[in-house]
């Protein structure tokens, strides 16, 4: 797998995949994306640039071992719930947050938090799966 | 879809979001499956620290112990309360509605996980802590817990899903070949039952567009009720699949002996209770009308499980796997109990499958000890266990007195209660069966008992020759496993010499599952008929 041509482009490749599923995950709340398939998107870079560069230059590329980062994101998911606490909803409501930024307003709410969190879940779990995988690839075939 | 063609008024639409302020009280419904997510991920990500592990997981657990308490005491009290997901109003929204049997259920499970995690720290190899084991524990009791406080028979699937993820995690720590073995039967037949509970839940959400169990409960009669039949059979053999019921027991004792024996201790406790607790959820609140059809059958499955589980136990040589046998046997009793319904059957179901909760994960518990002592799994090579360790031998002897339900154990009150029901209702094949399930249980564990404890060496040695392979475990390694196993016994003796605590609310307990007036107002469903 490990071509010149693929090893080239695999770094690439990789950032604006990375870079599109944050755009993927932003935009998830009203228009088709979301937490979910941004993971997934994130996870698949990963995954590309553990085939193109090997398993330890990924782990040591992303310095937190994915299994924390899916950790950390259930902590985050939990934790938007949570913030309900001090509005007296029920776990869980969406609460939303619009701040003015020049001509227009962003939007931060729980639901985004809670989305991020998936993300992060997604993203650790399905990379340490394909770096997993790819690792003992490795060990048979080199 | 169409009826975006037309402007909608939103006056005419039914309200769909809650306009009440929630009371920071209503919290201690979710908070227990919240702590338990939330400290699984967090124990996750502190593995690296494994001191931490063990006191970090025990702080939780002691916390949900503490709310669950709170949450029992409340609805024991003021009934069953309701906490709707993201403001929205029930059928919407999904609902943890929380009544004495799931309260009571739940903080079981809380108390049988928190001896677990403390007989488990004894023996535990430091490679099997970084590799998890206590995220997995926080996991498992997540889905369990989720399970017995959910409102929503689709939530309910979710965390049946949790429970297994976090379950197979469990079995196959180790990487033992004879682990993955299990796991793929246990696997296998899990994800099968999965299936077909979610097959049932397809056509159900066809036939009455709604899963919010109140809901359920309050439409299930309008509807066809053939239809229903058919979705309550295909939940019957789901759940009996997850409880171990008769014709398809076979994945537990083929799995439950091969993990470490906390593990086994913690899946014989909680897992296929969980399935008992759907069935009574389903069978009795949901569906009264199609458990009145499916009746005999359910009478027929409960008749065989009670004999078939105890006799299994007598045929087996391996310790474990005989428990596992016991396990089954006691899924017998609950069955009899949603079998005979009503105001006896009930509360003994329930009641029973409360008992074997605790009962069956100190069996667990003292099994483990019992085969760290000999090294050995096979009972007939056990022999001589009474000189090395006397209160291993009593606490033994207790616990298969307390599973075949003699007093003055707490297995006594449940299998009273079912004995008088299914004699007032006449059906004296259930009672039979009932009686000799007790008997056939103590027979098969005097056997354990008198092979493992009673006799002085291993079989087929003379009487007076001892069991040299008998390790002496030493005290510090086993006091804290020991204790734990004590403390276990001593509540189920205490619960079945003060049961009456118990009787109030398994009575409760049953008059919310007859009578879903007081479930359905607690959710709160006040939307306008459709």
């Amino acid at each position: 797998m490990r071509t010149v041509i693929f090893r080239t482009i695999a770094p690439s490749l990789a950032a604006i995949m990375l870079v599109f599923s944050v755009f993927v995950l932003l935009r998830g709340h009203n228009e088709p994306g979301g937490g979910f398939i941004g993971g997934l998107i994130a996870a698949s870079a990963i995954a590309i640039y553990g085939i193109a560069a090997g398993v330890t230059e990924v782990r040591s590329a992303i310095r937190v071992p994915p299994l924390n980062i899916a950790g950390f994101g259930v902590v985050i998911a939990g934790f938007s719930g949570l913030l309900s606490l001090g509005e007296h909803v029920p776990y869980l409501s969406g609460l939303w947050a619009f701040i003015p930024f020049g001509n227009s307003e962003v939007a931060i709410s729980t639901p985004m938090v809670f989305d991020i969190g998936v993300y992060l879940v997604v993203l650790g779990t399905v990379s340490a799966v394909a770096l997993a995988l790819e690792e003992t690839e490795e060990d048979h075939h080199d | 879809m169409a009826t975006s063609a037309h402007t909608i008024d939103p006056g005419d639409l039914p309200r769909a979001m809650l306009e009440v302020a929630t009371s920071l009280n209503d919290y201690v419904i979710v908070l227990p499956i919240v702590i338990c997510l939330m400290g699984g991920a967090f124990l996750l990500l502190v593995r690296g620290w494994r001191g931490l592990q063990l006191g970090l997981t025990l702080t939780f657990l002691v916390a949900i112990a503490a709310l669950e308490v709170q949450l029992f005491v409340r609805v024991l009290y003021d009934g069953p309360v309701a906490m709707t997901m993201g403001n929205w109003l029930p059928p919407f929204g999904i609902t943890f509605a929380v009544d004495v049997l799931g309260a009571g259920f739940a903080l079981a499970a809380t108390i049988a996980t928190i001896v677990v995690v403390v007989y488990y720290s004894t023996d535990t190899m430091l490679r099997e802590v970084r590799y998890g084991f206590y995220s997995l524990i926080m996991l498992l009791l997540a889905g369990v817990t989720g399970a017995f406080l959910t409102g929503d028979l689709f939530n309910l699937y979710v965390w049946f899903e949790v429970m297994l993820i976090a379950s197979f995690g469990l079995m196959i720590i180790g990487g033992r070949k004879i682990q993955l073995d299990g796991a793929v039967k246990y696997g296998f037949l899990n994800f099968l039952a999965t299936t077909f509970f979610l097959i049932g839940l397809g056509y159900l959400y066809g036939l009455i567009g709604t899963l919010n169990m109140a809901d359920i409960a309050r439409v299930a009669g309008q509807t066809d009720s053939a239809a229903m039949i058919a979705v309550a059979g295909l939940f019957l053999l789901a759940f009996g699949m997850k409880a171990a019921a008769f014709p398809v027991n076979a994945w537990l004792p083929a799995s439950y002996h091969t993990p470490d024996s906390a593990i086994s201790a913690l899946f014989g406790g909680l897992l296929t209770k969980v399935g008992a607790y759907a069935l009574l959820r389903t069978m009795i609140l949901l569906m009264p009308a199609a458990r009145d059809v499916l009746d005999p059958v359910i009478t027929v499955v409960a008749v065989f499980t009670l004999l078939l589980g105890p006799m299994g136990a007598m045929a087996q040589t391996n310790l474990r796997r005989a428990i596992g046998f016991l396990v089954i046997g006691g899924i017998g009793s609950v069955m009899a109990g949603i079998a005979i319904s009503g105001p006896y059957g009930v509360p003994g179901g329930g009641l029973y499958a409360l008992h074997s909760m605790l009962t069956m994960t100190a069996f667990y518990l003292v099994a483990g000890l019992v085969e760290q002592i000999s090294g050995t799994d096979d009972i007939r090579k056990m022999g001589g266990i009474y000189r090395a360790s006397s209160v291993l031998s009593i606490l033994f002897l207790v616990l298969v007195f307390a599973a075949a339900g003699l007093p003055p154990f707490l297995g006594f009150w449940p299998k009273l209660l079912l004995l008088q029901g299914a004699l007032s209702t006449d059906d004296w094949l259930l009672a039979a069966a009932i009686l000799v399930n007790s008997l056939f249980t103590s027979i098969a564990g005097a056997r354990i008992w008198a092979h493992v404890f009673w006799r002085n060496g291993r079989e087929g040695e003379p009487a007076t020759a001892s069991n040299p392979d008998l390790k002496p475990v030493s005290e510090a390694i086993s006091r804290p496993a020991i204790l734990a196993s004590v403390v276990l016994v001593a509540l189920i003796l205490y619960m079945g010499l003060r049961p009456n605590i118990l009787f109030e609310s398994a009575r409760i307990a049953a008059s919310d599952l007859l009578d879903p007036a007081r479930y359905t107002q607690a959710v709160n469903l006040e939307v306008p008929e459709r």
